[in-house]
């Protein structure tokens, strides 16, 4: 890691541990900067506010496990570090989630493809060894499920409703398939399956999969995020509320 | 609140005022629950360096907790305390369970039904409402509609 802050700080290579915490940190901080893209954009008020709140969700998980990171760590890293402080070489999230918005379709594909991902992750966490670990994870977890209730019910009404939106949420499919490597299991596979078939949509044939995320290789939408999302904190370092 | 649980048992009249300051701070977005009545509040001990407050985070997304941490250090000030810490505990995970019946009775006398599987209208006690929104004016909160009387009405997840 050759990386280096404007602030001249080299890029650390963190413990296992740490880099365990600080790469779902990153899933869903990514994943709740692409989501507030929705807010005053969605399709209807209550898609609106549903979009934001789970925005919301997903900011406070990666808020709790970067904080969490940081006194691990013990070298004074705050939350606004990890998320603020990184190069886009340094972020550890998958790739499924840093990918555009795209149409309505596209959102809910990812959402309910990491909602699926989630509810497996947190539910294995949950019973860990880790104190403040399972604490977090146990909290992620029921979230994820409420998530997952509002991204399959929409996942099936798309695929089971008009050509045109059946058309969309199969092309979402198809467009978004070759990320999801990266966060897929058999548990994962069975439970996306399942829920396919209630909406009739269908697996790609194509094998193809970019991975690399969790190894600090991103696509190309993940620098124009965080240059977004950074620039306040890169503009005016140690800037508070 | 009668103080038990709290470590340093020597101080516990002094305790438990202390805790009585802490557990008067009320949700900033539902101000007739108290962080005491909602679970907020885990801990309060008073030991020779200071004050000590525990408190666990509700859902991940709930923008209050800041909020809560700054009336609690606020409600200590004014009670002439200097010396304290607030401490956020992320295990045990926050649940609804934690709400008490006075809470419950509370919150629906406020017009939010609590908490549970089978949510009752606050304002006719019909059941089976309709919902209307997963996600609400808040992040604890889904939007239902009643379908005896037709008021619509929150209703406090449950978690």
């Amino acid at each position: 890691m050759i990386a280096s802050g404007p602030q001249g700080m080299a890029a650390k290579a963190l413990s296992p541990e740490i880099a365990e915490l600080v790469s779902y940190g990153d899933d869903n901080l990514v994943l709740a900067q692409r989501l507030g893209e929705w807010i005053s954009n969605a399709p209807e008020l209550e898609i609106d506010i549903a979009l934001g709140n789970i925005a919301l969700d997903h900011l406070g998980v990666a808020r709790a496990l970067y904080t969490y990171a940081g006194e691990v760590e013990g070298e004074g890293r705050t939350e606004d570090d990890f998320a603020m402080r990184r190069t886009e070489r340094e972020f550890r999230n998958v790739l499924l989630v840093e990918q555009p918005n795209g149409d309505f379709a596209h959102t809910i594909v990812r959402q309910f493809f990491f909602d699926v991902y989630s509810q497996i992750l947190w539910s294995g966490l949950a019973d860990g060894d880790d104190n403040t670990g399972a604490g977090i994870a146990g909290r992620a977890v029921k979230e994820a499920a409420y998530h997952f209730e509002f991204s399959s019910s929409w996942l099936i009404r798309l695929g089971d409703g008009t050509e045109e939106s059946h058309r969309r949420a199969q092309a979402a499919v198809d467009a978004l398939w070759r990320f999801t490597a990266e966060i897929a299991s058999d548990e994962w596979l069975a439970r996306v399956s399942s829920v396919f078939e209630t909406a009739g949509l269908a697996i790609p044939d194509d094998p193809y999969q970019r991975v690399g995320g969790r190894d600090g290789y991103h696509t190309e939408h993940l620098g124009f995020l965080l240059a977004e999302m950074q620039w306040m904190d890169r503009a005016y370092p140690g800037l508070e509320w | 609140m009668d103080g038990s649980g709290i470590p340093g048992a020597g101080m516990v009249s002094v305790a438990t005022d202390v805790r009585a300051v802490v557990a008067s701070v009320v949700d900033p977005e539902i101000p007739v629950l108290t962080i005491e009545d909602l679970g907020i509040l885990r801990d309060v001990a008073e030991t020779q360096d200071g004050v000590t407050v525990t408190i666990t985070p509700t859902y991940s997304g709930c923008p209050a907790m800041r909020q809560i941490e700054a009336d609690i250090a606020a409600a200590l000030r004014r009670a002439g305390f200097s010396d304290f810490e607030i401490i956020v505990q992320q295990s045990p995970a926050w649940t609804t369970d934690w709400m008490g019946e006075e809470a419950r009775r509370k919150l629906a006398e406020f017009g939010i039904a609590p908490p549970t599987d089978e949510v009752v209208c606050p304002r006719c006690q019909a059941d089976h409402p309709r919902l209307v929104a997963r996600f609400g004016s808040t992040a604890c909160k889904a939007l239902m509609v009643c379908s005896s009387c037709g008021e619509p009405f929150d209703h406090f997840k449950q978690y």
